[in-house]
């Protein structure tokens, strides 16, 4: 059935084929000296890249994508993958790493004195190296200081029907929250709160929104990452939204992590350790750039913007981020069965 | 030929299918109870929506710009056609930051009548379907107005001469005559609304891909994941049957030679009006407008302090950009050629299949394909190992190989469709002619198919290419190290909701984009 193919066709389908073949080839060329890291986390890495290149003189190549695929990837790669070090946002993404084997443990003085415990995995797969707050953010010409609610719990009141706005349930940042929840109340005691959150709240899109509309007084108040409503002062001055922290009469705000590991099969572990002890010590600042994050080391100070509009000196919840980073596969499934959008 | 093909398209689609083996009922019954029937309702209002309106849209406009003339005909026949270029999750945004409740819209709205004034739910099913057939409806345009200029042109005028108001032999000469395409185009627009998982997340639209990734990215777990995207390939499923359907028996050839395209009456008065008002406001809506928002956006953000990150690299990502582009084109048209044509050469019943199996990629959202082809290219990987052949890093993942490869198991479907649809139109005698007067299917299908199919292997080309262009999470997924697109540097921002500083990026893609759609409406616009 195939047909016949004469000479001069071979050559023009040959030609596709090389010039495939060739970028292909070029494409998986390399230098074998350079550290290669994937990453989750997008804003900024480059400068922080440079930086440390300039520093330690080690070369650094890196892949930005999504954190779940990444990790897929370096999973399917397996000994292959040509990955040193893969850092991402989110407790969860990196519990879901160890979780498969993709991390080697790193043993380091530098690291385990520079970030707090309950930042990092206790075996020491991988370490936090920013740390982002998920609290309550609220529109002062709207509502009275003393009205505010105090916690995520208090969100589930009816009262709170129709004038809060949250974030959709495929969000990891949501995930975490619900997770934290699961931990502190049981399943049943989480499930109960989040449906009130379903019934309470005007889920949407991302976090910028929620900000934008309880800025317009669309909402009363919000649930968002503290860092996205340092950026929009950045912008505007006068934007009417401010935030209080969450939880302070109990456990403390929910704070996630963006953090990073040594894969397993890596082929410059050393340099990989270099780099991750250079990015929780001297490249903290760089790695945050603008980004408004705290930096997971206490020894570095958090920016500006931080100290004067938010206040920096808030209960954090200790949970181990381990432990919520492991629980997000539950808290997805609660939130389905809440029927949180 | 086209079995080799097709086997190399179904194998990573296949892969992750197999998980169905092994089925948990856990993620079933959890699904069942929770939320996969109300994402079933939404994913099938959503496809009806966005199929029915891009079909009726694309069509008719195509129809207004073929069969008549008004002020602007020959600049909105082209114009109609940009939309095309702009990737929907960008329009998603655009959209939302426009029209939804903290756009200047509804701030203009509420100041005028109060801050609870009612004004339609831009979050909803119907802003999704709105912006989807915006950018959606330029493939059945494009694929219908095709059709129309390859040959409806001399069977409307032979109804006429035979006595047939224009009504009637548009809707009993040239609309059977172009169904096969209308129908392509409107599955291309149901596939590429079905698979998409961003933007309708934009508009708070549950439908099941986004169940798919909830359950993949927030469970980590794959083979669950897996199992709900049954219920996608089901959706897909009768997507292709409605195809079928739709194109029916309907099997059209020219006795020879190229389409002179539609006698064009003149509109006058009104109807004048009221058609260039038409196009035009379909062109800002879709176009245009997006543009300039992102332009105001773009500017802004150059000219303030922090500028737009990674602008330096912008020559290296537009190369990128563009060589994946072109190297994909050039793959997948050669493989639909093959395998389209495979149809009128072998056996029937198996190229037949093949044909199907080989559009089957399109069918599934492009992080599903990347995963796909990452396990089957690593099982390669171990069995050629095992067989002693160490090729290391030649099918390692990573690799721009792997990247087109993907590409061809996603973008396959679209440049078949009109592959056929254009094949269509060449009759089984011709090619039985040429057969008998000796040459070889090679040959048949250089000197005879192609030429007779120009229009429709132009159009192919652009859906793929312009598809490619656009494509992210594939090239999120599967891209070398130091590989980065236009695309991607869209999302590195986007994904932190730095939208502003996205449009100079996005604006890059839209006119890159371009280029393949002004060659294309050039050729469609110059006389027969």
């Amino acid at each position: 059935m195939t047909p016949r193919i004469d000479r001069r066709h071979a050559r023009r389908l040959a030609l596709p084929i090389l010039a495939v073949g060739g970028i292909a080839l070029a494409g998986c060329g390399g230098d074998d000296d350079v550290l290669r890291v994937y990453s989750g986390r997008h804003y900024g890495i480059e400068a922080a890249f440079e930086q440390f290149t300039e520093e330690t003189g080690i070369e650094v190549e890196f892949l930005t994508g999504n954190d779940a695929e990444l990790r897929e990837r370096i999973a399917a790669e397996g000994d292959e993958t040509k990955a040193d070090a893969y850092i991402t946002v989110d407790a969860g993404n990196l519990a879901a790493a160890a979780e498969e084997g993709l991390f080697q443990p790193i043993e380091s003085e530098v690291l385990s004195s520079a970030i707090p415990a309950e930042l990092s995995d206790p075996d020491g797969l991988w370490y936090g190296l920013t740390v982002r707050a998920r609290t309550i953010v609220y529109n002062p010409d709207e509502i009275a200081v003393d009205d505010l609610p105090t916690s995520y719990e208090e969100l589930a009141d009816p009262e709170w029907n129709d004038r809060v706005c949250m974030r959709n349930a495929s969000n990891v940042y949501q995930q975490s929250l619900v997770a934290s929840l699961i931990e502190h109340h049981g399943y049943d005691g989480a499930l109960e709160i989040v449906e009130g959150w379903a019934a309470n709240a005007d889920i949407m899109g991302n976090d910028v929104l929620i900000l934008e509309a309880v800025n317009d007084g669309l909402c009363e108040v919000g649930v968002t990452n503290h860092y996205y409503l340092a950026r929009e002062y950045d912008e505007n001055p006068d934007f009417d939204v401010e935030l209080i922290w969450a939880n302070q009469d109990d456990r403390g705000t929910h704070v996630n992590v963006s953090g990073g590991g040594i894969t397993t099969h890596s082929s410059h572990p050393e340099d990989a350790l270099v780099f991750l002890e250079w990015l929780a010590t001297d490249g903290q600042q760089v790695l945050i750039g603008g980004n408004h994050e705290f930096p997971a080391n206490p020894d570095v100070p958090p920016d500006e913007v931080l100290v004067e509009r938010f206040g920096v000196d808030f209960v954090r919840d200790p949970l181990q981020a381990s432990v919520f980073g492991a629980l997000n596969p539950d808290a997805v499934r609660l939130m389905d069965e809440a029927g949180y959008g | 030929m086209s079995v080799l093909i097709a086997a190399l398209v179904v194998i990573p689609v296949a892969m992750l299918a197999a998980s169905i083996l092994t089925p948990r009922s856990d993620v079933w019954s959890q699904q069942w109870a929770t939320r996969l029937p109300g994402e079933i309702v939404d994913t099938a209002l959503l496809l009806a929506g966005v199929g029915v309106c891009s079909t009726l849209l694309g069509t008719g406009l195509a129809w207004l710009v073929s069969a008549y003339r008004f002020p602007g005909v020959r600049v909105f026949g082209w114009m109609l056609i940009l939309p095309l270029a702009m990737p929907s999750y960008i329009l998603g945004f655009l959209t939302l930051a426009t029209l939804g409740p903290t756009g200047p819209v509804q701030d203009q709205w509420r100041s005028w009548f109060g801050t609870d004034a009612w004004f339609p739910d831009i979050e909803s099913i119907w802003g999704a379907t709105i912006a989807f057939t915006l950018v959606l409806y330029p493939y059945t345009y494009l694929l219908a107005r095709a059709a129309l200029r390859d040959q409806a042109g001399g069977a409307y005028f032979a109804a006429r001469i035979l006595g047939a108001g224009p009504t009637e032999a548009a809707r009993r000469v040239v609309l059977p005559l172009v169904r096969p395409a209308i129908a392509a185009g409107a599955a291309v627009v149901m596939m590429e609304t079905l698979t998409d998982f961003a933007t309708v997340q934009y508009f708070g639209v549950d439908t099941v891909s986004v169940g798919v990734f909830r359950i993949w990215r927030g469970t980590y777990d794959r083979d669950a994941a897996a199992e709900i995207a049954t219920v996608v390939l089901a959706f897909a499923l009768v997507a292709i049957a409605i195809e079928r359907i739709a194109r029916g028996r309907a099997r059209f050839g020219q006795s020879g030679g190229e389409g002179a395209g539609l006698e064009r009456r003149v509109l006058t008065g009104w109807r004048a009006v009221a058609a260039s008002v038409a196009c035009g406001a379909v062109v800002v809506a879709a176009f245009a407008g997006p543009v300039l928002q992102l332009v105001v956006w773009a500017v802004r953000e150059q000219t303030s302090d922090r500028g737009t990150p990674l602008v330096d690299s912008f020559p290296e990502y537009l190369s990128n950009s563009v060589q994946l582009m072109v190297i994909t084109v050039v793959v997948c048209l050669v493989a639909a050629v093959v395998v389209a044509n495979a149809q009128r050469f072998g056996s029937r019943r198996l190229t037949g299949v093949a044909a199907r199996a080989a559009a089957i990629g399109y069918a599934v959202p492009g992080p599903v394909v990347g995963m796909g082809v990452i396990l089957a290219v690593v099982g390669a990987d171990e069995l050629l190992e095992a067989i002693g052949l160490d090729l290391p890093g030649a099918v390692a993942t990573g690799s721009l190989v792997v990247l087109v490869y993907a590409y061809v198991v996603r973008f396959l479907a679209p440049g078949l469709g009109a592959v056929e649809s254009g094949l269509g139109q060449v009759s089984e005698e011709m090619t039985a002619s040429a057969r008998s007067l000796g040459a070889s299917s090679i040959g048949t299908i250089r000197r005879v198919h192609l030429p007779l199919s120009k229009a429709s292997l132009l159009s192919a080309a652009i859906l793929v290419g312009v598809d490619a262009l656009k494509e992210l999470p594939i090239v999120l997924l599967l891209r070398p190290f130091g590989f980065e697109t236009l695309p991607v540097w869209v999302y590195n921002l986007a994904s932190e909701s730095r939208y502003e500083q996205a449009a100079l990026p996005a604006l890059s893609i839209i006119l890159v984009a371009l280029i393949p759609v002004a060659l294309l409406s050039r050729r469609l616009e110059r006389p027969g």
